[in-house]
Parts: C-alpha cells; sequence; structure tokens
C-alpha cells in the first residue's frame, strides 16, 4: 500500500509540474491543483498508514496512542485543502482579469 | 516617584507625544508646537528631578524583560554622561521647538514635523540612556529612521528627497555595522548588559575578534558622526527645515556618533588600532571640514562642513587614549552644541528674513537687525576659539593634549601642526561668516525688506549665547559640577585632576591658540576677497566623495538590479517556475546527500490489489488531465475531479474521515468554479493550432523531464518515508488529552479549533483575504472582447425561440434541464441540514466547521446554478461579507472570551449539560469558535462563487447597453 501511493504521489507531482511549466494559464491552474493534491497526500503520509484507526476516540477512558493513526498531519491537511480552494480561486480569478485585461490566457500576458 | 520610573518616563515621554501629534488636524500649528514644547520640557525637567542620584555618583536603572532567552532586555541605565546628554538633547530640544513654532510656515503640515521630530527626541535620548547594547543599536536605528523623515520633510523638493536618501543609506549602513560589532561584543562578553561590557575591557582588548568588532563599532559611529571618509551625508542634511539641521548638527545624531565613542571608550580605546584608525578619521575630517568650509557660499553650507570640523576634532581627542583628552572631548561636545544650534537658528532667521541664504548676496545686514547680529558675531567667535567664550576652553585643552606624546607614531607627531592649522582656518571661516553677512555695505536689493524677527524665534538663539558667554567667563561655576560628573561616570577611578580656568599662564596651548587666531585673521585679510568669489573648493575641485558614493549606488540599485531584473524578473513566467521547481529539487537532492536514506526492499506481497486499481485509475486521470488541459478543457477539469475522488476515497481507507469529507465538498465547489471560469476563456483548437516546431519540441523534452524526474524524487522521498517507524511526536499528547481537556472524541477537529485554535484563526482570517480579493478583482473584471458573446448553447436556444412562433424568446433556455433544477431547489434544505448536521457532530464524529461550511456553501451555488442569479436574488439576500465579517469576529470574540476568565487568549471551556429530554449534551466554547469558522467559511466560499457566477449577468448588462446605443 505504502508503494502504491508513493507511485500515485509521484505520478500526481509529475503531472502537476509539467503542467505549472506550460503557457496556458489554465494549465497551471490545472496543474496546480494536482501538485496540491500530491503535496496534501504527501503530508498526509508523513503519520503512516494505517487502516481502521481514525483518530475518534471511543469511550471515555484511558487512551491508547498506538490504537489511532496520527492525527497532527490530518489537521494540517484539513485546512490545507479549505485554504488550497481559495488558492484555486485566486488564481481562476487572476488569469481571468489578466485575460480580459490583456486579450490573452498566455502566463506571460501576451503570445510569445 | 521612584528614579527608575522617572527613566522610564524620560523614554516613553516622546514617543508618546509623537503618537498624539500625528493625530492632529495639519492645521493645528499651535498645539502640536505646545505638545511638543511640553514633552521637551517635561524631560528635561525629568532629567533634572534625576540629578540628585548622579550627582552621589548613583547609577539609576529601570530593566523591564524583552526576550530573555536571548539576553534582551530593555535596560534603561542612567550614569552622569548619559544624563549630561539627556539633559542637553531635551534641553535644546525646547529651544529648537520654541524656534520651530516661528519657523515653520503655516501652509507646512506641522504636526507631522513635530511629530517626527519627538520621535527623533525619544529616540536619541533612548541611544543615551540604553543599559543594553541591543537596544542602544534598536534606539540608534530609530534615529536613523525618524532623521530621514525629518530630513526629508518637504519632501516635494528634490534636494529634499536626495538628502534623506543618502543620510538614510550612510547611518543605516552604519547601524547595521554596529549591530554586528556589538554582537561581537556579545559574544566576547556573553552579556549584552552595558554594566558588563564596561567591566571586561581588558578580556575584550585581550580577544582575537577585537578588531573585528572595533572596525564594525567604528563603522557605525564614524557615519553617524559624519566622520571622513563618510562625511558627504551631513552636507546634503541641510536640505531639511533649518530646526532640524540646529538639532541634527548641535545635540543629536552626529553626536551620537562621538557619544558611543565616548560611551565604549573604556573598553575599546587605547590600543593602536583604536589610535590609528580613529585618529585618522578624526584628524582627516578636523582639517578637511574646516579647509571644505571656507570656500562655501551656502551659510548652511558652511555651518555643516564646520561641524564635520568639530566632530573630527572630538573624533580625534577620544583617540587618544588619554583620561584628559576624554574630558576635553565631553566638554567639546557641550560647547559645540550651544554655539552650533544658536548659529544654525540664527541662519534659519537670516534666510527667514532675507530670502537667500547665499554668502555672495548676504552683505551689511547688521544695521537691519543688529541684536542677531551682535548674538550671531559672539557664536562665531566661540566657535572660532576667541578667548572667553567656551570654544576657546575646550579647543585650549584640546592643544594641550595634542603636544602630549601618547603614542609613538607619526600621527602623534602631527597632531599638533593639524590642530593649528585647522584651527586657524576656522578663525577664517567664522570672520568670513560675518563679514559677509553683517559688514560691507548695505545690500542693494533683497527680496524683501530684512528687519529683526520675533522676540520668541531669537530667544532660543539668545540663550545659548549667553550660555556660550558664560561657561567662557565662569567654567568652574556653571558647567564645572556637571562636566565633573560626566567625566567620572566614564572614567571612575582614574579620572585625572583638571582646571577649567580662563587663564592658564603663558602656556604653549596659549601660544597656539594665539598663532591659530591671528594666522587665520590674516589669512581672512589675504583671501577674503578670492572666497567671496570661489567656485567650488581650491584644489580639491575634482575630490568629490558624494560622486563616489553616487557612482556606488548607481551601480548596487541600477545596473545590479537591472541585471537582476532581467534574469531572474517576474516578467516571464515560465524560466521562474522552471527555476522554482529545479532548485526546489536541487536542495531535496542535496540534502540526501550524505545521508543514508534507507529505502526499505520493495514488497509486494502485502499490496492490496483494490486500493492499487483504485489508484490506477487516479493516476490515469491526473496525467490525462495533464495530456488534455490545453484543448480540452472541460475533459481536463473532469478528470482534476476523478483524482480528487480517488484522492477523497484513499483518505476512506486510511483512517482520515474528516479528510475525505472536507476534500469531497471541496471537489464539489472548485469543479462549480472552475466551470463558471470555463466561459471566459478562449476558443483553442487543436486543428487548428500549428504543428511544433523542433525547438518547442526540445522545451517540451526539458520540461518532461523535469516533471519525470520531480516525480521520481516525491515517490522516493515519499516511500522513504512511509516505510520506516513513526518516530515519537506530540501527537500522543493531543490523542490523550483531546477528551479529558478539550471535551471532544474527534481528535482533528479539538486540534483545529482548541489545541491549535490559534493556528485556525490565522488560516481563516487568510481565507476572508483571499475571498475579498477575489471580490475585488471582479468588480473590475472586463471580459475580453472575444469572450462577450452568449455562448453557443444559448443562441442556439434562442434562435430556436425565435423560429418557432408560438414560443417566447428565452422559454427553451428556461426549462432547460427542468427537472434536475426543481430537484435542485427542493434539495436546498436538506443541504442546509446536512450541514448543521455535520457542524453539530463535528467535535465527536467526523464532521466540524470547515466541512459544514463549504456544504452550506454549495448548497447556495446550486440554488443558483439551478434558477439562474436574477432569481435566486430576488428571493434570497445573501450577504457574503457580512458572514466573513461576522465569522471572524465571533472566532475572535470566543478567543478573547477567555480573557474575562482569566485564561489566556482561545482557552477553551468544555462542559457537559443535562437538557431536558435530549439528555447529556457536549458544550464547549470550542464549539462557538467552530461557529465562527463556519460561518466565514460559507461567507469566504459563496462570495467567491456568487462574484463569479454575477459575471453573466453584468455581461448581459453590458451587452444591453451597447444595443441602446
Amino acid at each position: 500500500m505504502e508503494l502504491t501511493l508513493a507511485i500515485a504521489i509521484g505520478c500526481l507531482t509529475g503531472s502537476g509540474v509539467w503542467l505549472l511549466l506550460r503557457p496556458r494559464t489554465y494549465q497551471v491552474v490545472i496543474g496546480l491543483s494536482l501538485l496540491s493534491y500530491a503535496v496534501n497526500l504527501f503530508i498526509f503520509s508523513m503519520g503512516r498508514l494505517r487502516v481502521g484507526a481514525a483518530p475518534v476516540l471511543e469511550g471515555s477512558g484511558a487512551v491508547n496512542p498506538a490504537d489511532y493513526a496520527d492525527p497532527i498531519p490530518q489537521a494540517l491537511v484539513l485546512t490545507a485543502i479549505v485554504i488550497g480552494f481559495a488558492t484555486t480561486a485566486l488564481f481562476l480569478v487572476v488569469l481571468l482579469a489578466a485575460r480580459g485585461l490583456t486579450g490573452s490566457d498566455h502566463v506571460d500576458g501576451r503570445e510569445p | 516617584m521612584p528614579d527608575n520610573s522617572l527613566l522610564t518616563l524620560l523614554i516613553v515621554l516622546p514617543f508618546l507625544g509623537s503618537l498624539v501629534t500625528v493625530m492632529l488636524a495639519s492645521t493645528s500649528r499651535n498645539l502640536a508646537g505646545g505638545i511638543a514644547g511640553a514633552v521637551a520640557l517635561a524631560c528635561h525637567l525629568l532629567a533634572w528631578l534625576l540629578y540628585v542620584p548622579v550627582r552621589d555618583n548613583q547609577v539609576v536603572h529601570a530593566v523591564y524583560e524583552w526576550v530573555p532567552s536571548l539576553g534582551l532586555t530593555v535596560s534603561l541605565r542612567l550614569d552622569g554622561f548619559a544624563w549630561l546628554f539627556a539633559l542637553l538633547v531635551s534641553g535644546i530640544g525646547v529651544l529648537v521647538v520654541l524656534y520651530a513654532r516661528y519657523y515653520m510656515s503655516a501652509e507646512d503640515p506641522v504636526p507631522r514635523f513635530f511629530s517626527f521630530f519627538q520621535a527623533f527626541m525619544g529616540a536619541m535620548l533612548g541611544i543615551v540612556v540604553s543599559g543594553n547594547l541591543i537596544l542602544l543599536v534598536v534606539f540608534w536605528e530609530l534615529t536613523s529612521i525618524t532623521s530621514f523623515l525629518l530630513i526629508g520633510y518637504w519632501h516635494h523638493n528634490q534636494a529634499a528627497r536626495d538628502g534623506a536618501r543618502m543620510s538614510l543609506t550612510v547611518t543605516a549602513i552604519g547601524g547595521l555595522g554596529l549591530l554586528a560589532g556589538v554582537m561581537v561584543i556579545g559574544h566576547i562578553v556573553g552579556s549584552y548588559d552595558l554594566d558588563r561590557v564596561l567591566a571586561s575591557g581588558d578580556l575584550i582588548r585581550a580577544h582575537p575578534l577585537y578588531v573585528p568588532a572595533l572596525l564594525l563599532v567604528l563603522l557605525g559611529a564614524l557615519t553617524k558622526s559624519a566622520q571622513f571618509p563618510f562625511h558627504f551625508w551631513l552636507p546634503n542634511a541641510m536640505a531639511a527645515p533649518t530646526p532640524v539641521s540646529a538639532y541634527l548638527h548641535s545635540a543629536t545624531m552626529v553626536k551620537a556618533g562621538v557619544f558611543l565613542m565616548a560611551r565604549l571608550w573604556p573598553v575599546l580605546s587605547g590600543t593602536p588600532e583604536w589610535f590609528m584608525i580613529v585618529g585618522l578619521a578624526g584628524m582627516a575630517s578636523l582639517v578637511f571640514g574646516a579647509y571644505v568650509a571656507m570656500f562655501q557660499q551656502d551659510l548652511k553650507g558652511l555651518l555643516a562642513y564646520s561641524t564635520i570640523s568639530h566632530l573630527g576634532l572630538i573624533t580625534l581627542l577620544l583617540s587618544l587614549g588619554s583620561p584628559l583628552a576624554l574630558v576635553a572631548a565631553i566638554f567639546h561636545m557641550m560647547n559645540h552644541a550651544t554655539f552650533k544650534a544658536s548659529l544654525f537658528m540664527a541662519a534659519g532667521i537670516i534666510d527667514h528674513e532675507t530670502g537667500t541664504r547665499d554668502l555672495r548676496k548676504l552683505s551689511g545686514l547688521f544695521r537691519f537687525m543688529p541684536i542677531t547680529g551682535t548674538l550671531v558675531m559672539v557664536a562665531s567667535a566661540a566657535m572660532a576659539g576667541v578667548p572667553l567664550l567656551n570654544g576657546f576652553l575646550s579647543k585650549e585643552m584640546f592643544f594641550a593634549e595634542a603636544v602630549e606624546t601618547h603614542a609613538d607614531s607619526w600621527l602623534d607627531t602631527v597632531a599638533p601642526y593639524a590642530a593649528v592649522l585647522a584651527s586657524a582656518l576656522a578663525v577664517t571661516y567664522s570672520m568670513r561668516l560675518i563679514h559677509s553677512i553683517f559688514l560691507g555695505k548695505p545690500p542693494e536689493s533683497f527680496p524683501r525688506e530684512p528687519h529683526e524677527p520675533p522676540f520668541f524665534m531669537r530667544l532660543p538663539v539668545t540663550l545659548l549665547v549667553f550660555a556660550c558667554l558664560v561657561v567662557g567667563i565662569v567654567p568652574g561655576l556653571t558647567i564645572g559640577p556637571y562636566l565633573h560628573i560626566a567625566v567620572t561616570s566614564v572614567l571612575g577611578a582614574a579620572t585625572p585632576e583638571y582646571s577649567l580656568a580662563v587663564w592658564h599662564g603663558f602656556t604653549v596651548p596659549l601660544i597656539m591658540s594665539l598663532v591659530a587666531l591671528v594666522g587665520g585673521a590674516l589669512l581672512y585679510l589675504v583671501i577674503g576677497d578670492y572666497l567671496e568669489r570661489a567656485e567650488g573648493v581650491f584644489l580639491l575641485r575634482r575630490f568629490q566623495a558624494q560622486r563616489i558614493f553616487e557612482q556606488v549606488m548607481v551601480t548596487v540599485s541600477w545596473r545590479w538590479a537591472r541585471f537582476i531584473e532581467t534574469n531572474l524578473g517576474t516578467r516571464r513566467l515560465q524560466p521562474q517556475l522552471r527555476l522554482l521547481v529545479f532548485v526546489a529539487f536541487a536542495a531535496a537532492l542535496l540534502s540526501l546527500f550524505g545521508s543514508d536514506i534507507g529505502l526499505a526492499p520493495v514488497q509486494l506481497a502485502g499490496t492490496d490489489w483494490v486500493f492499487t486499481g483504485m489508484w490506477a485509475v487516479g493516476v490515469t486521470c491526473a496525467i490525462a488531465a495533464a495530456h488534455q488541459a490545453k484543448f480540452h478543457r472541460l475533459a481536463a477539469l473532469a478528470l482534476l475531479g476523478g483524482t480528487g475522488l480517488v484522492t477523497c476515497m484513499t483518505f476512506v481507507w486510511l483512517s482520515a474521515p474528516d479528510l475525505a469529507v472536507t476534500q469531497l465538498v471541496v471537489e464539489i465547489v472548485t469543479t462549480i468554479l472552475i466551470l463558471l471560469g470555463l466561459r471566459w476563456l478562449p476558443k483553442r483548437s487543436q486543428a487548428l493550432s500549428e504543428p511544433l516546431g523542433p525547438m518547442a519540441r526540445l522545451r517540451r523534452l526539458r520540461d518532461l523531464t523535469m516533471a519525470v524526474a520531480a516525480g521520481l524524487g516525491m515517490t522516493v522521498i515519499a516511500y522513504a518515508v512511509m516505510t520506516r517507524p513513526a518516530p515519537d511526536t506530540i501527537a500522543d499528547f493531543f490523542l490523550e488529552k483531546a477528551y479529558s481537556e478539550g471535551g471532544g472524541r474527534n481528535v482533528v477537529n479539538v486540534i483545529l479549533v482548541d489545541f491549535r485554535g490559534f493556528d485556525t484563526l490565522g488560516e481563516i482570517t487568510v481565507l476572508g483575504i483571499v475571498a475579498l480579493t477575489v471580490f475585488a478583482l471582479l468588480r473590475r473584471f472586463r471580459p475580453a472582447p472575444d469572450s462577450v458573446e452568449r455562448p453557443e448553447q444559448q443562441r442556439i436556444q434562442g434562435a430556436y425561440d425565435e423560429a418557432q412562433p408560438d414560443r417566447q424568446a428565452g422559454a427553451t433556455a428556461a426549462d432547460y434541464l427542468f427537472v434536475p433544477s426543481v430537484i435542485m431547489q427542493w434539495m436546498f434544505p436538506v443541504i442546509i441540514m446536512f450541514s448543521a448536521y455535520l457542524f453539530l457532530r463535528g467535535h465527536d464524529s467526523p464532521g466540524g466547521g470547515f466541512a459544514a461550511g463549504v456544504a452550506m456553501a454549495a448548497g447556495f451555488i446550486l440554488q443558483y446554478m439551478a434558477a439562474g442569479t436574477i432569481w435566486v436574488e430576488d428571493r434570497l439576500r445573501i450577504l457574503p461579507v457580512t458572514w466573513i465579517g461576522g465569522g471572524l469576529l465571533l472566532a475572535l470574540s470566543t478567543g478573547i472570551g477567555a480573557w474575562v476568565f482569566g485564561k489566556p487568549f482561545l482557552t477553551s471551556h468544555a462542559q457537559y449539560v443535562d437538557l431536558p429530554l435530549i439528555g447529556k449534551v457536549p458544550l464547549a466554547t470550542a464549539a462557538l469558535f467552530d461557529l465562527g469558522v463556519l460561518t466565514l467559511v460559507v461567507g469566504a466560499t459563496v462570495l467567491m462563487l456568487i462574484a463569479l457566477a454575477h459575471q453573466s449577468v453584468r455581461r448581459l448588462r453590458a451587452s444591453r447597453i451597447e444595443e441602446q446605443q
């Protein structure tokens, strides 16, 4: 499972980086989204992979931390997802505004 | 009041006054001046109140913690030397404020001037009474900044801007040097505390780092004191209003440098390095300043170069390393302050009355302004070192020290000659000043008829000149005791015997004085006429440190900047991103070198094939999206969604239900968002595009290589981390305390709203800011001309309506996807309820404010999609900006609420409440915080989506306006 996820992270990163280096703004937006999936998964995987051990406590007695997945990367990624949405929106709007102003959807605002 | 409170007040008052003054209306001239005057006077009185402990050789301390772990304290320390300076700074401050009240024109924004002035005075007082070297540097830089503001006060004037920038550049660079030097000293001593540093002189001088520390500290001191070769900023700083010049040149700014050298004199002086560097700089400034001053045609320019010369005298005295020379140095600091302040103020009066400061144009003013004329003559005589005036006394002490042998060096041998030469030149330029302004034939034409200034404008000059006279005649009775306090506080037991008497008999210094006086006078008789006509400085026309400085500045700030801009600038994004990716990759690779990454052997045995199959789909989607994003945007978006869904399922699979829920709802709104944007992008067709040239293919190959390398790197790192055992982290703490202290079972949510609530507060603030930015950007949105037309589908629908006689225009569009849109409308309450459910269960089960917020926003945007913007807004009033503000306020006030109970910001309280019928319900203040998060997320998301959705309405409006025209 670790190998699968590692390869998946690599493929998402590769696709994202490829798009990031393309000349059209829309490609860059999609690339950033792919890259943010990869990064979120990567940060999440720093807590190691666990199946069936969601960090939601049972009962109210003493807690054995070994029974649960690491909650910290999850908390980090949760806000990252929402902030990622916000930045995607921002990029999208910047690209639309640039396209409206310059008439071009090239990242430099003019055709090469 | 205890002494330490008085001392604190001395520093706090000017800054407080500055804050109050800056808020006044720009016309409240008298009030601003009144506040500044009162503050300066209060500081002066505070200094007098502190006289008693200082007289008894006590050191007054006031210490406040700042960053104790780094050895930083706000430590104020007042000994005799600091006290004398505080007295001088605040005393001349009072006089300058009084003078400025009359000098500044009613058209100028006077409160700003007085605000800067007070801040500057506070910073200067701060340097004087700092008991911690780092604190001293902070105040030091503050004087650089505030003097920049003061010099550039008339910012409409090019010369003022240039002068201000130059002084800031030079003194701030010096300040950075000083900071570094102070840190080296702190490293040697092990403390920044001034008392400890002063007690460690031997240790510092013997340390191998002594020379670097000395060089760095001197860089700060010499730039501040405008000593050669850093002198050039001072003459340019006279573009400042004259009260500022009077203050900068006399008691403050340039005095800060010599103050520091005297302050650290017991620690740093007495070595050959100190003697050579400080002595050379001092002697060069002494002679050079006096020489150049003679040739100045601008009255303030003459005074500025004279300041350089006199500061050089003080520096030279400090370099000698003898206690008597230190006495003379401190004495001359005081004397120079009095006569130079008065002369600058008088220069301002002359400028004010005649409209010019040009020595060639001024002449015969004595008959118009006899009182001012007399005052200037006395002050100039003090500057020239005429007997019975204060300048004479310190100059005599200087001569006595110059004659003494302190070190076996050519510099020491030259010192007496240089001293006499510079003094003779000082006599010459002082005579020139008096002669060309006040004597001679009356002027033929002035811009306006000159007359005596108002009494109160002249009063500061009168008082200062009076001080010059009194100190010059009876030094022992006036300045004597105070000087003694200052000297003993620096020298301690090494205080020498000295006498301040006017008459010491026929001694060598007296003869030197006479030679200088007669020689200077003769020189003026010979070359006076030439000086009046001189263009530039004889023999030194080609030499201008200022020009060198400007060349350096042009090289650094223009040539190099342009080089960097063309090579790394933002004009072209792709090379930049390429560089970014490359640097990130190289940095990751570099850190792998020399460390064992320890990849676990790849095992296929434990592979979950369902999971792998799922990711086979996910990865295919991602790569296909990358492939399609140029020509098939919609397809790329759908494929992106596919990858997102697989990511979401991965979260479910790997025990992260919260992430899964959030990812799912965010996936939905992201897709809607990009769908809304697609409409405004240009059409691009694969069939119409040109085939790729060889260069383009090469570029693609390079990018592909980079992408593959980056992907491989991430795979390796991710795999390496995932397969090694987890280290101990703070996760255990959160898991153990989540229920017992946070009152929630969903640990992720408890972390977000309780343990790390402050982070979350920051994050939702960012979210709100981004939403407002999106909103603001879209308000000014103008679509490109080729996107204004209706989309193709709507045109077909419109054409169909027109073709059918029984159909109304727009009817087909309204009926489009009728069943789904009705369902979407019905879904609204369901989604709201779902969102409320997500929120309420959040603390104990997967859910929470973020997910609930995005889900609720999705509910709103569905209505827009189902029925159109106009229909929704006719029925539903949505105020997303208010929601953003409300959410932020709620989250903040929950945090602040903890203060009421005496707990730190954002402390949460959890309790179970027994409600009738329902039973025990968990109730934590964190839930209120989470409600704030929810509200803000709803507001931000809805704002972004609606702002984008609105563009189609605006397009309609725009096209309608076009039609009407």
